[in-house]
């Protein structure tokens, strides 16, 4: 036993260690990317660690490991479970004689993501078991449970932190890490691993038949309890429960909700005791609907009454002002914010100094005047600030969402930016596709080799695994080459006339066009030692015009009229390229 | 428990803000205190506004409600000026006297307040301004300012200078271990001129 100060993920990790994980892939993504990061570079326990190509690879991945009876994890994020959504549904017939367990990390308030999306919900669709964390130390210890729940089960259990829980910390207990190995060993046997149609339809029936034990499982664990304590009842899942608890007066009943499928004969069982319940549970109201089901003739007050939000994330204050409202705590209970300042300049998230993404758009922008920009998701989303972004759905869209608007008559040229590991993630079947159906447009591959935004992971570009070993670095250009594109070609983004220069032939080229915009991202570089020289301007001769500074490099401040160049700069260079004066150069060493 | 201490830390993207959470973290921990804390990951980190709730003493959940906080340590005025609701009616607000003015600013030429009007739109409050770049320099490099923050900020924070410092060892670089605990003593020697 051993006490730390931990990230949520960090326990998560460490709970897989302590779980004796012998399989973990995943595909990063904000807020589960932490833990294979910590994963790959730990010497506690011999593991397989693997970012995966996608979310799908990286589940199917681990779900064969568990079939081999080996205990697996794959880790997502809550919309990467869309991707891996095919073998889910049919993962749930299968089952699995190791534990397989799904991190699917959801987002409310969409701090990160594209969506709001509810992972209990896949679990009810597939019909699987689902453990929802309200702190890091349950999440340590509900994912060590989660292996042996699969196992006992037979069936891969869905693990869904929030982001408060990922990225909250907190005192943790960590217990010693496993040293029990397995050895895979696939035992063969096509009537539950080959789901042609005669197959599935028996293995549909058994998943029925085992839902009752599944129930039974969920009750006998606790995590779904009742303290009786009133004629009211407040019902808290996940999270939501930890802010409940704060404010919740001794003589209201507190059900915590931290696994499902919920026992419907226990949840009626205390919900009829109440004259009335209150629900909060952040994401879709599926306690809610539980609830209502049995609460016969006790009224239910949640989202579905518009007493509790449908969308975003709660908090203290959220959950002690509804508290107010529906009559449990007296209104001097809330906390009252203090003053505020009005009317403040905001700070979102920028491209950093010197980014290759940035020196890139202003081309596109400069070339393609009047184009649409599709795009997709990385760093470069942030190309919006820009004017560059003009669509962002899923990862790998930017290609198809391009040529779908090709094809629909839009006579503007379509310029589509994607990112390494986007195009490799699910981007190429977009370019294959294009190419097949003869749309028009150009894509250009931010090609920095690595997964930047979710915290910089190796990808199959980059020439190393998650744990360090080599690897054959994908050839970007190759691979357009086969999908059918002649017109591949690759360039560096500080050199600014190269980029104009190919882009325009690019805008002059029928068919499908990619330019390959390669350039090591800053912090991967910085971390690499590599140091370009910095920038300066002269104040003699900048007019105060301010092109560098619409460029919108953080490095670049206007203070007096003229253009200052901070020491963010990390010697792009392509402030010197576009300034009309010339008067940003190299910083001569004093 | 009458002693729970709610901390938020302010500042921008590449601060070191997390890094002084850490510093608060490991000390409850060395002092057998619970303590729940969270933080922003993800794209805040590119440049943009970053917040850490600490809870010192906390056992249920990890946020502070607007006007929760006991201490805010803010390492940007602007910062300070955008969280400052947070502070409790009694509570104190050490800030950096400095401001990294927000790159889109610049670029839309946006409406930004002073250190002067800054600092006058914080007056109310219980203030403990400081200069922690400057002695940041002073400690050895620019980059220790989230310990002469911590270390400004230590002597309203119900854990002892000791449990800190320890603290500070384990989280920075151990190269810079030296550099960070002078940079802990220059923040809570000139915090001392604010009472
Ligand atoms: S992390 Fe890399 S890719 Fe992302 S904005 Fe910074 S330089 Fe660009
Ligand atoms: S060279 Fe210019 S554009 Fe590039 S990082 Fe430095 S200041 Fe920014």
């Amino acid at each position: 036993m051993e006490r730390r100060y931990s990230l949520g993920n960090e326990a998560i990790a460490h709970a897989a260690l302590e779980a004796g994980a012998d399989l973990v892939a995943g595909y990063p993504g904000t807020p589960s990317s932490e833990v294979i990061d910590i994963l790959r570079v730990q010497k506690d326990r011999e593991l397989h660690v693997e970012w995966s190509v996608n979310e799908k690879v990286a589940f199917e991945n681990a779900l064969a490991a568990a079939w081999c009876g080996q205990r697996a994890l794959a880790t997502m994020k809550h919309v990467g479970l869309n991707v891996a959504a095919d073998p889910l549904m049919t993962s749930a017939y299968t089952g699995v004689t190791g534990g397989f367990v799904i991190m699917s990390a959801d987002d409310p308030f969409a701090h990160s993501s594209q969506n709001e999306q509810d992972s209990r919900c896949y679990a009810k669709f597939a019909q699987l078991p689902c453990l929802d964390p309200a702190s890091v130390q349950e999440a340590h210890d509900m994912l060590i449970d989660a292996f042996a729940l699969s196992e006992s089960l037979g069936i891969p259990v869905i693990f869904r932190p929030t982001t408060r829980i990922c990225h909250s910390r907190s005192d943790v207990t960590f217990g010693p890490v496993s040293s029990d190995h397995r050895k895979g060993e696939f035992r063969r046997d096509p009537r539950q691993y080959v789901v042609i149609p005669a197959h599935t339809r028996i293995l549909h029936r058994k998943l029925d038949e085992k839902q009752p034990l599944v129930v039974k499982a969920i009750a006998d664990r606790g995590y779904n309890r009742a303290e009786i304590r009133g004629k009211t009842a407040v019902v808290a899942g996940g999270i939501a429960a930890a802010y409940v608890q704060e404010y919740l007066p001794p003589s209201v009943s507190f059900v915590k909700i931290g696994a499902y499928p919920i026992d419907p004969s226990w949840l009626k069982d205390v919900i009829r005791k109440h004259d009335r319940v209150l629900v909060f549970e952040e994401g879709d109201p599926i306690i809610e609907e539980q609830v209502l089901q049995v609460a016969g003739t006790v009224p239910v007050r949640g989202k579905k009454t518009g007493s509790v939000p449908l969308e975003g994330e709660f908090s203290p204050a959220v959950v002690a002002s509804i508290l107010a409202k529906e009559g449990l705590i007296p209104q001097d209970a809330v906390p009252v914010p203090g003053k505020s300042v009005p009317d403040l300049p905001p700070r979102p998230p920028i491209l950093c100094a010197g980014c290759m993404h940035r020196a890139t758009f202003h081309a596109m922008k400069r070339v393609f005047r009047d184009g649409i920009f599709p795009s997709d998701i990385g760093c470069y989303t942030l190309g919006l600030q820009l004017g560059a972004v003009d669509t962002t759905i899923c990862m790998g869209a930017s290609l198809t969402v391009g040529s779908g608007i090709s094809h629909s008559g839009e006579p503007r040229d379509v310029v589509c930016t994607i990112g390494d590991s986007t195009f490799l993630h699910t981007g190429i079947p977009g370019l294959m596709n294009a190419v097949y159906n003869g749309a028009r447009m150009t894509v250009v591959i931010l090609d920095n080799r690595i997964t930047a935004m979710t915290g910089h992971q190796p990808n199959p570009g980059t020439g190393e695994t998650a744990t360090g070993e080599p690897s054959p670095p994908v050839s970007l250009e190759a691979i357009c080459r086969a999908c059918g594109v002649t017109f591949v070609e690759t360039i560096s983004p500080h050199d600014l006339p190269t980029m104009l220069d190919v882009m325009k032939r690019a805008k002059a080229t029928d068919g499908v066009k990619v330019i390959i915009a390669r350039q090591t991202c800053v912090i991967t570089a910085r971390k690499a030692g590599i140091r370009r020289g910095v920038y300066a301007v002269d104040p003699e001769v900048c007019t105060g015009c301010e092109t560098c500074v619409k460029f919108g490099c953080p490095a670049i401040e206007f203070r007096d009229e003229k253009a200052v160049i901070t020491g963010l700069c990390s010697g792009c260079g392509i402030c010197a390229q576009i300034c009309p004066s010339g008067a940003i150069g190299k910083e001569v060493k004093r | 428990m009458t002693d729970t201490c709610d901390v938020l830390i302010v500042g921008v993207g590449g601060q070191g803000v997390i890094l002084a959470s850490n510093v608060l973290g490991e000390a409850c921990l060395a002092q057998g205190r619970p303590v729940k804390a969270a933080e922003t990951h993800g794209m805040a980190q590119r440049g943009g506004s970053v917040e850490c709730h600490v809870r010192i003493g906390g056992t249920l959940g990890p946020l502070i409600p607007p006007g929760g906080a006991g201490v805010i340590l803010a390492f940007d005025l602007l910062e300070a000026l955008r969280y400052r609701h947070y502070l409790a009616p009694k509570g104190r607000m050490v800030v950096n006297r400095q401001m990294v003015v927000p790159t889109s600013a610049f670029m839309q030429g946006l409406a930004v307040p002073t250190v002067e009007e800054a600092l006058g739109k914080l007056q109310d409050l219980d203030l403990c301004p400081l200069d922690a770049d400057a002695l940041a320099l002073e400690a050895g490099s620019p980059l220790t300012q989230n310990i002469v923050m911590v270390g400004a900020a230590s002597p309203h924070i119900p854990l002892s200078a000791e449990a800190l410092k320890a603290a500070v060892k384990r989280s920075v670089p151990p190269k810079t271990i030296e550099m960070n605990l002078k940079a802990f003593q220059l923040g809570r020697d000139a915090a001392a001129s604010c009472r």
